[in-house]
């Protein structure tokens, strides 16, 4: 069974007068496991589905089953609850909370988790969490000590930290350097085959596109294209050809504060 | 979401921008600190009204000359001549409760030692007038039972009379004053008493036996006034009541006759005043209270700018699980921290600003639990009442809308 399946999803806005209609019946399949990317140019209702995946928003027509269980008719707080126990986030600005520490916010999903976890397990997993993406010994910094490929890292170790069964990730490299983007894809792809996490990428980039192994169009609410793809880049093998960490290793001593967005 | 986390994660928030939350703080701390040194000041001024009439004795019933009509036209009050000294043998024998009993017969006169004059009350008193008013002597001793029988020439001078006739502080005992031309014999100066509660001077007066004002001063035989204490503070009305019912028997009154006789306690004296500064006390309060409803708008203001400039935490926040009690219990606990820590400083700041009151402008002041209970609680209230609307503010925000957000 696919660990995502909608049927005819669509979603319309009622802006006053006008009608728009973001998504007009997306039909797809995603199997656990998964690396799809989502692209299409801006206003084709990829970020609408993106929102209605993560369930964030709830369609206004059609099916949504994520795990076997339809939540396009489920409560917002109960949205809540799956968001928190089966979606990992990662934006385009990162969204940190400022002046708190890389282990707090790495930590935040779990202080929402309603299961009474002792507060020592908390920081182990966030810890882990952390080492999980490189920056264990970076737990005590504040987003504005961190560059922001180390702040998309604390952003994607909190997407991790629920063990969640999909990571949705927005323009996740949106905001930073070639390189640093081509860092953030290795992480996310050995995300994918060594812990089989299925990851759903959004981007309007072509080239980003390219690090899933899946690629999903979309054009005026509808799926235009689908398909495997067809030269899949990988990060590891890129990463290997750039030149040595030289500027990188410069970069992180004299890591600029980056902005964190408010 | 446990109340602990939730606070925690409050505390954590409000500890990220301190110069905020304590300028916010400060309208609370303000607040609860004016309400509560007010409320320390007013009730310090009827403790210390209170502490007058302890000093006037508690106990004290005084019975005074009533109304006397003749022929339909009323005299007014004091012209009575029906108070004997029966009628305050009768109040020592016959009712119970009855501590002290000293009648009273008063007049004016010229006072005249060698070269210097004064002109000043003079009090016929009992022996037990001293006892009654917790009044004692500073030199000598007050007059005897033997000098009241004998209508003795003995003069026993309040302190402005001595100070007035003899110097300031002089001992004239053994020494011969004149009232009123005749010779009395100075056995005694009572202790400074200070001002009565009407703001008369207790000490400008000069105390012989009642019998001598009778007989010497005057040439009555009725008396003006009798002086009673009650055993106890509680049974002063009662004691009141039963004095009331007895002198209407021994002045063969019938029902329907008007009282010939006035009997006023001291609380009743006093209530008057007390009532004063009553009104006085919640009139600061209600001004104070005004302050602590400005620092109450503040939180809100605050927390409304706090919610809008954290719109994007509350989406993130949103968007990993937090639901909207969880962010509505957020900002309401950040509210009520607050106000409770505002508060609580503010007690400090209050009980601190009373005593320095006292202590340097020597303003009697009280600190009352409950006016202390009273502020902390609506300090409380205001945090809840204020906090309130910000928070379900934040709790309705979309997340995906928040996370947008610039």
């Amino acid at each position: 069974m696919p660990l995502i399946t909608t049927t005819h999803l669509s979603k319309t806005y009622n802006l006053g007068e006008i009608q728009v209609r973001a998504l007009r019946g997306v039909s797809v399949d995603i199997e656990a496991g998964d690396f799809v990317s989502v692209t299409g140019p801006s206003g084709s209702g990829k970020s609408t589905f993106m929102h209605i995946l993560g369930c964030l928003d709830r369609p206004t027509g059609g099916q949504y089953l994520l795990d076997g269980t339809d939540v396009s008719t489920l409560s917002k707080d109960e949205l809540a609850v799956i968001r928190n126990r089966k979606i990992g986030f990662v934006f385009q600005g990162f969204n940190l909370l400022p002046r708190t520490s890389a282990l707090d916010n790495v930590e935040l999903p779990l202080l929402y988790s309603g299961n009474g976890m002792k507060a020592s397990d908390r920081r182990r997993r966030a810890q882990e969490a952390l080492a999980a993406v490189g920056l264990a010994d970076r737990a005590d910094h504040h987003p504005n000590q961190l560059s922001g490929g180390q702040q998309q890292r604390v952003a994607i170790a909190r997407a991790l930290i629920g063990d969640p069964s999909i990571v949705l990730a927005d323009e996740p490299t949106g905001n930073l350097d070639s390189r640093t983007s081509v860092e953030v894809m290795d992480i996310f792809q050995t995300l994918n085959s060594e812990r089989g996490i299925t990851i759903l990428l959004i981007t309007h980039e072509r080239e980003i596109a390219e690090y899933g192994s899946r690629i999903i169009g979309f054009r005026d609410g509808r799926i235009l294209a689908d398909h495997g793809t067809d030269a899949r880049r990988i990060a590891r093998t890129e990463l290997a050809a750039l030149p040595p960490d030289v500027d990188l290793e410069l970069d992180r001593q004299h890591d600029a504060p980056a902005d964190q967005g408010a | 979401m446990s109340l602990f986390m939730i606070l925690r994660i409050a505390l954590k928030a409000l500890g990220r921008n301190k110069m905020r939350t304590s300028l916010t703080m400060l309208g609370m701390i303000i607040g609860v600190a004016a309400v509560i040194t007010m409320v320390a000041l007013g009730s310090g001024a009827q403790q210390s009204i209170e502490d007058q009439i302890k000093s006037a004795g508690t106990n004290m019933i005084s019975v005074s000359a009533g109304n006397w009509s003749s022929g339909g036209v009323r005299h007014g009050a004091g012209s009575a001549t029906t108070l004997s000294i029966d009628d305050a043998e009768a109040i020592r024998e016959q009712i119970q409760g009855v501590q002290y009993v000293a009648a009273g017969v008063n007049t004016r006169g010229q006072v005249v030692f060698g070269n210097q004059n004064w002109s000043t009350r003079i009090q016929g008193a009992d022996v037990e007038f001293p006892l009654i008013r917790f009044w004692p002597t500073e030199l000598g001793t007050f007059f005897t039972p033997t000098d009241v029988s004998a209508a003795a020439k003995v003069a026993v001078l309040g302190t402005i009379v001595r100070d007035t006739l003899f110097g300031e502080g002089a001992d004239p005992i053994g020494q011969t004053i004149r009232i009123r031309r005749q010779p009395f014999k100075v056995i005694g100066v009572m202790a400074v008493k200070g001002p009565g509660s009407f703001g008369e001077d207790q000490d400008d007066t000069i105390f012989v036996p009642y019998t001598t004002v009778q007989k010497k001063l005057r040439g009555i035989r009725y008396i003006q006034s009798i002086t009673v204490s009650a055993m106890s503070a509680g049974q002063t009305v009662a004691v009141a009541d039963e004095i009331s019912a007895l002198l209407r028997v021994q002045h063969g009154l019938i029902p329907g006759d008007e009282d010939d006789f006035r009997v006023r306690t001291l609380e009743e004296m006093a209530s008057v005043r007390s009532e004063t500064t009553r009104t006085m006390t919640s009139l600061l309060a209600s001004i104070a209270g005004v302050s602590l409803l400005v620092g109450g708008i503040g939180i809100m203001n605050i927390m409304l700018v706090s919610v809008t400039e954290r719109t994007r935490e509350i989406g993130l926040r949103m968007a990993v699980g937090a639901k909207g009690k969880d962010v509505l219990f957020q900002f309401l606990v950040e509210a009520i921290v607050l106000s409770l820590l505002g508060g609580a400083i503010g007690i400090g700041l209050g009980i601190a600003l009373s005593q320095g009151i006292t202590q340097f402008l020597e303003w009697p002041t009280t600190i009352s639990p409950n006016a202390v209970a009273v502020a902390f609680g609506f300090a409380a209230a205001t945090g809840i009442f204020f906090g309130f609307y910000p928070a379900r503010k934040a709790a309705r925000l979309d997340p995906i809308e928040s996370l947008r957000f610039e």
